[in-house]
């Protein structure tokens, strides 16, 4: 303590850095207890009946809309992000001008805002393809969107199995593509695990990009080419409307409970990986 | 046999590594094929500095949208990132471990939240707050920027903080040899030399305010007129989107995707800025 009698302003210093991390830790706190207690007392079984109507505004539909949703980035979005990594980190030269391409694409890829791919999305989809407005067209979007969180998350799991096991595996004779999914792939599973739930978080959360894609219908859909709204599309319209405000706090209790989960057992598969 | 899988697998492996050219071909392509000849309809000058938004009447000015993504952007700056930057400091520098296996995931959270539960947030919290105690509707600039300057926040706190921790531990140490508080090592020796990595952080915040949509379309008031003051609605490019594209046909759906590409082209610049300030801090 002495030192800061002589330094008042290092104290000074020391104060505001511990207020702002404060302040970021209360207004997460602030914000989940807030929607926790207003949210909680409207969660009615009525809200998770199959069916939707202007006097029962359920979100089970759009809960199911979700699932089909996560379901088809991933059928689409997880070949293409592990295979394009195994190219990258197994074949590919480092410097490579073709490898750099990539690398500037991911991250272009990184950096649009969701309402960009959701217009690209309906300009490609629903317009130039005419599927008007369809979860495959909404969850195609989205598989572009979370590429680059796949790829990325298996590289860095590729990159970290040794050297010696690819060795080994070529020593006893194997080829490369039985080394790659026999030795190399099976060690780096927790770390492609963990991208892989980022992703599915990254799809609950979407509205901007599905919003014109996927659209809006509240009810469960016949097919993969009719339109349906996710949970985070179906909250956005609730609170639009303005009628149904705690049923949107209902929907967002759901979204948030969703988020928490999904952020824990990604971390959780992250630090076994860490052992 | 084995040497043609071997063959066969690696073209395999090398179409699924084009997906993510031929992904940002196609949207780049998409956007501008479509959004560059209503740019040429309306004219460039009308368009980007047009002050007036009437699609009823073929008026299609987006210089109020531009004005206010950009206002909205540098409030939630403001707000933003003197607090991001210096959480991060705290996390790098000050945090016992303890507390940092609980803050970590706590900043992890605010990250993952979706932006319409923060755009709900702030419909039900931040615009009530404003309208009660500051004045105005409530759905204002002001309402905005607080909201977006707290989504910010992870993204600013995570690539700041990785940016201190890359710095030599020995920069630290060596201000502590010559007498510096703890204090003033990290201010003075440690965070001057993570600088350029902090601005990524700074810029990539920037991308993600100037993008963000569904968020600011519940605070900000979306009236499509030049912004009046801190207190005023606003509307910013990705609102007009969502607000008129339900409705929108022939050429005003087309003026709304020149606005997409007008927002495209801003998110690539802070992109180019953020790998370049990126590939300084390698060096």
């Amino acid at each position: 303590m002495k030192k800061y009698i002589r330094h008042p302003g290092s104290l000074i210093i020391r104060a505001i850095v511990y207020l702002a991390a404060a302040f970021t830790v209360i207004m997460l706190g602030f914000i989940i207890a807030h929607i926790l207690i207003k949210g909680v007392p409207y969660l009615t079984p009525d809200l998770f009946a199959l069916k939707y109507n202007s006097d029962n505004v359920s979100m089970m539909p759009s809960i199911i809309n979700t699932l089909i949703m996560i379901v088809l980035v991933l059928v689409i979005a997880v070949p293409f992000g592990i295979f394009s990594a195994i190219y990258l980190v197994e074949y590919a030269d480092k410097n490579n001008k073709f490898v750099n391409v990539i690398r500037l694409t991911t991250e272009t890829l990184t950096g649009i805002p969701s309402i960009i791919y959701g217009l690209f999305g309906m300009l490609f989809f629903n317009y130039a393809l005419h599927w008007g407005n369809s979860l495959i067209g909404g969850a195609l979007t989205l598989a572009i969107m979370v590429l680059p969180v796949i790829m990325r998350t298996t590289e860095e799991a590729l990159i970290a199995v040794p050297l010696s096991y690819r060795e080994g595996s070529f020593a006893l004779g194997a080829g490369k593509v039985r080394t790659i999914f026999k030795v190399v792939l099976p060690p780096a599973v927790p770390g492609i695990l963990s991208g892989i739930i980022l992703a599915i978080g990254r799809i609950v959360g979407e509205t901007a990009a599905l919003v014109y894609t996927a659209g809006t219908v509240p009810d469960l859909p016949k097919s993969i080419f009719s339109s349906g709204r996710t949970l985070a599309v179906h909250m956005y319209s609730l609170s639009r409307e303005g009628m149904y405000t705690n049923q949107a706090y209902a929907t967002a209790v759901i979204l948030l409970l969703l988020v928490i989960i999904i952020n824990r057992v990604s971390a959780l598969i992250a630090k076994k990986l860490q052992k | 046999m084995n040497k043609i899988i071997d063959k066969l697998m690696k073209v395999v492996f090398f179409i699924a590594a084009c997906a993510s050219i031929v992904a940002v071909a196609l949207i780049c392509g998409f956007m501008f094929a479509n959004g560059v000849p209503a740019i040429g309809k309306i004219g460039f000058v009308k368009f980007i500095f047009g002050k007036v938004w009437k699609p009823g009447s073929e008026l299609f000015g987006i210089f109020p949208m531009i004005v206010g993504s950009l206002y909205v952007t540098a409030g939630a700056i403001i707000i933003g990132v003197p607090i991001g930057i210096l959480t991060a400091i705290f996390m790098s520098k000050f945090c016992p471990k303890g507390l940092y296996k609980f803050l970590k995931p706590v900043i992890d959270l605010l990250a993952g939240i979706p932006s319409v539960v923060y755009g709900f947030f702030g419909l039900v919290v931040i615009v009530p707050f404003v309208r009660e105690n500051i004045g105005g509707k409530g759905y204002s600039i002001l309402s905005a920027s607080v909201l977006l300057g707290i989504m910010i926040l992870p993204t600013v706190i995570g690539v700041c903080e990785s940016a201190i921790n890359a710095v030599p531990e020995s920069y630290y140490e060596g201000a502590l040899a010559l007498g510096a508080t703890h204090e003033r090592s990290v201010f003075k020796a440690v965070v001057p030399a993570a600088k350029s990595g902090i601005f990524a952080g700074v810029v990539l915040g920037i991308g993600r305010a100037i993008g963000e949509a569904m968020a600011v379309i519940m605070v900000c008031g979306n009236q499509a007129r030049m912004p009046k003051g801190l207190l005023k609605g606003v509307r910013t490019l990705t609102t007009n989107i969502v607000m008129d594209m339900g409705y929108a046909a022939d050429l005003h759906r087309e003026a709304l995707i020149a606005t997409g590409v007008v927002l495209f082209v801003f998110i690539l610049l802070i992109n180019i800025a953020f790998s370049v300030l990126k590939s300084k801090e390698a060096k």
